[in-house]
């Protein structure tokens, strides 16, 4: 079972900025193509490559995680792999049957059943009228639409429509498995299935390529993973090793643009992380004190008080913590000047991550935003000991667990 | 450029798997794997046009109270507008052999017939523009959808034309079982001016609507409504314009079983069949360029 079933060498493909011009690319290219000239043309004027020079091997039970920024070249590369678009430059070879799972549903037709439809995507995707009275009650019970199944599709919830695409989808016995992003929708019970799904099919021998923006996915599944940036391949390799490359570039990235609305009452002007005794570090350890210093100029004198909020933003956003800094001296009439605040945490709970840090201001009864600067400091937070699998979430919890078998 | 589609089984020690090779080379370059893949796709994309033809079909007419209707309603409006004008001597068209409204009717349903299937390739692909760009299935499918489509709309509209021509006391002859070859090459003609027309036309949004008016302005210099003109340069309507020697072959057939000029006849039906596999490579050859526009 060594075999590779998919091998991508020197593999490019230039995508045009212009919209105008990339259509007039296109007559041009078409009639190339009709008079057999083979061109790995150079670029032309507004084009670029949105995928340069990427080369990798897939073998048969395989999985490969496929991560990057919006707009890295992910889904391109997927679209030459299905063979919907033409490569540039370079050769792809595949063995075996090849399904994708792009857009779970395309080619379903509101106003038909989803008894209907069922038979319509199958047969859109390779199959036979019989294959498909076969696997029917599969495919229902998969998707969970019982009740449902005689009824217009355009009646069904978007989970609904979802869950009826994978079912459908899901029963492709493919050799190669091409997934983008499809498991973000849908609810947590439908994804599980979905993944104990893929599980099946992968023992079974299938070779994956997987899309996902959800690191804890791509850490579980994939052998191998490709961190695409700009078309580039910036990281190649063990899973652990990219994902941990790509949470540092999506740190890199929203630092790059904080947001500080000058125009406001309350200016936020700089934030520091310590470790409580005044030194500064590159990182604080999950389990250890630390301080937050902020430092502030209020503009004129606040009536209606003061309140300052803190929030820590994980990469993907979230918020995981948050408090409110509400003082009684600050209930009202606060006077302008430049102020310090320095909150001190006493165990860092954080999780290994860089954690983003927005402050903002409120009077004192919240009915009014004075200001507010995010990301005004990064929290960098290490765990030791730290393996993405064995340690879920953003914060850690300290805990004595008890285990007995109950009789 | 494009990518090649190899479709020989390699031989492994444990089972054996079809290879599919993506390269940049143009396809043009391999005619006979081009032409293999070509035949391949067609027999494949069978089963799969005929779902989406019954959906389409199943479709439309779940939201329509007329239904049918449509197939043959402008065609007949048209043609009664035609044998009003000519009745009240507003137009002269010259003297036909059989009744008026008979040639009327069967000319401008035969039109509607050819500009169904000039629209209907470029129609199809553009509606299923989302389907495209995400799976991979034989883009011969919707072509053979459309021109199930297109049969399915004929075999209404002949029933209006018996309807017709039992009322005016016509006989039915074998010509109407010999008219089917000559529909058909209208229909091959129309698909393959369309097909050819759909990968330029998926990129500009001009094509479609230049074709509307076209189809408006071509249906005035063909003899739809009129005989063919004799006189030059007035006859040049009937030697230049390909839809010509179809169009009116078919109603000669219909209505009296024989066709009166055999040889433009012939010349067009053939160059119909040629085009429509010229126009079938192009489209083949020009779908991945056109899905990376449209996706980009």
């Amino acid at each position: 079972m060594s075999d590779v079933l998919v091998s991508v060498d020197n593999v490019s493909k230039k995508f045009c900025r212009s919209l105008k011009k990339s259509l007039w690319y296109g007559v041009q290219d078409m009639t190339s193509e009709m008079l057999g000239r083979s061109g790995e043309r150079e670029l032309r004027p507004d084009e670029f490559w949105a995928i340069n020079d990427m080369s990798f091997e897939l073998k048969r039970g395989e999985c490969l995680g496929l991560i990057g920024p919006n707009g890295s070249g992910k889904s391109t590369l997927l679209k030459m792999l299905n063979g919907l678009i033409n490569i540039d430059h370079g050769r792809i070879t595949l063995c075996g049957k090849i399904g994708a799972l792009i857009e779970l549903g395309a080619g379903f037709n509101p106003i038909l059943t989803g008894r209907e439809n069922i038979y319509i995507n199958a047969s859109v995707l390779g199959y036979s009228k019989k294959e498909t009275d076969r696997k029917l009650e599969e495919i229902v019970d998969f998707a969970d639409i019982q009740g449902f199944i005689d009824t217009p599709v355009q009646n069904y919830s978007s989970g609904m429509k979802v869950r009826l695409g994978f079912a459908v989808a899901a029963q492709m016995e493919p050799d190669i498995l091409l997934i983008d992003e499809v498991l973000a929708v849908g609810d947590k019970g439908f994804i599980v299935k979905c993944m104990n799904h893929l599980w099946k099919i992968k023992k079974n021998g299938t070779s994956i390529i997987l899309v996902s923006h959800n690191m804890y996915h791509i850490n579980a599944f994939a052998d191998k993973a490709i961190l695409l940036n700009k078309g580039r391949v910036d990281k190649q390799g063990e899973t652990l090793s990219v994902t941990e490359r790509y949470d540092n570039i999506f740190q890199e990235i929203e630092l790059n643009k904080p947001i500080n609305e000058c125009s406001m009452t309350v200016n936020f002007k700089k934030a520091f992380i310590d470790n409580n005794s005044g030194e500064l570090h590159e990182f604080i350890l999950t389990g250890d004190k630390f301080s937050l210093n902020v430092h502030f100029s209020i503009t004129h004198n606040l009536e209606y008080g003061l309140v300052i909020g803190v929030t820590f933003r994980a990469n993907d956003g979230q918020i995981v913590a948050g408090f409110l800094v509400k003082r009684d001296e600050f209930r009202s009439n606060v006077e302008k000047g430049n102020y310090s605040m320095s909150v001190i945490i006493d165990n860092n709970l954080f999780l290994e991550g860089k954690y983003s840090i927005g402050v903002s201001a409120f009077n004192y009864d919240y009915t009014q935003n004075l200001g507010f600067a995010e990301p005004i400091a990064v929290l960098n937070s290490k765990t030791i000991n730290y393996n993405p699998l064995e340690f879920v979430g953003k914060v850690l919890l300290n805990k004595s667990v008890k285990f007995v078998k109950c009789t | 450029m494009i990518c090649i589609l190899e479709s020989t089984i390699t031989m492994q020690p444990d089972d054996t798997l079809p290879t599919t090779v993506y390269t940049p080379e143009s396809q043009i370059r391999s005619p006979v794997k081009l032409a293999k893949a070509m035949w391949s796709d067609l027999k494949d994309s069978r089963e799969l046009a005929w779902r989406l033809f019954v959906r389409d079909f199943s479709a439309r007419y779940r939201q329509s109270f007329l239904g049918i209707f449509w197939a043959f309603l402008p065609a007949l409006l048209s043609g009664i507008v035609f044998i009003i004008l000519q009745a009240k001597n507003v137009v002269n068209f010259g003297k036909v052999d059989i009744p008026y409204p008979v040639f009327a009717i069967i000319g401008t349903t035969l039109w509607q017939i050819f500009s169904e299937s000039i629209n209907a390739p470029l129609k199809a692909v553009q509606n299923s523009k989302s389907m495209l760009s995400k799976i991979n299935f034989p883009r011969e499918a919707l072509i053979v959808a459309a021109f199930y489509e297109v049969l399915f709309s004929v075999a209404i509209k002949s029933v209006v034309i018996l309807a017709v021509m039992l009322f005016f006391k016509m006989s039915l002859g074998l010509g109407l079982i010999y008219s089917i070859p000559a529909v058909l090459a209208l229909i091959l003609l129309g698909m393959a001016l369309g097909l050819f027309l759909t990968p330029i036309g998926m990129l500009y949004s001009d094509i479609g609507s230049a074709l509307t008016v076209f189809i408006q302005f071509w249906f005035f210099v063909t003899p739809v409504v009129y005989p063919p003109p004799q006189s030059f340069p007035y006859s040049l309507i009937t030697t230049l314009n390909p839809v010509s020697p179809l169009l009116v072959g078919a109603r000669e057939l219909m209505t009296k079983g024989i066709i009166i000029n055999v040889s433009p006849f012939i010349i067009v039906s053939s160059f119909s069949v040629i085009g429509l596999f010229v126009a079938w490579i192009i489209y083949r050859v020009a779908m991945p360029i056109i899905i990376e526009r449209m996706s980009s």
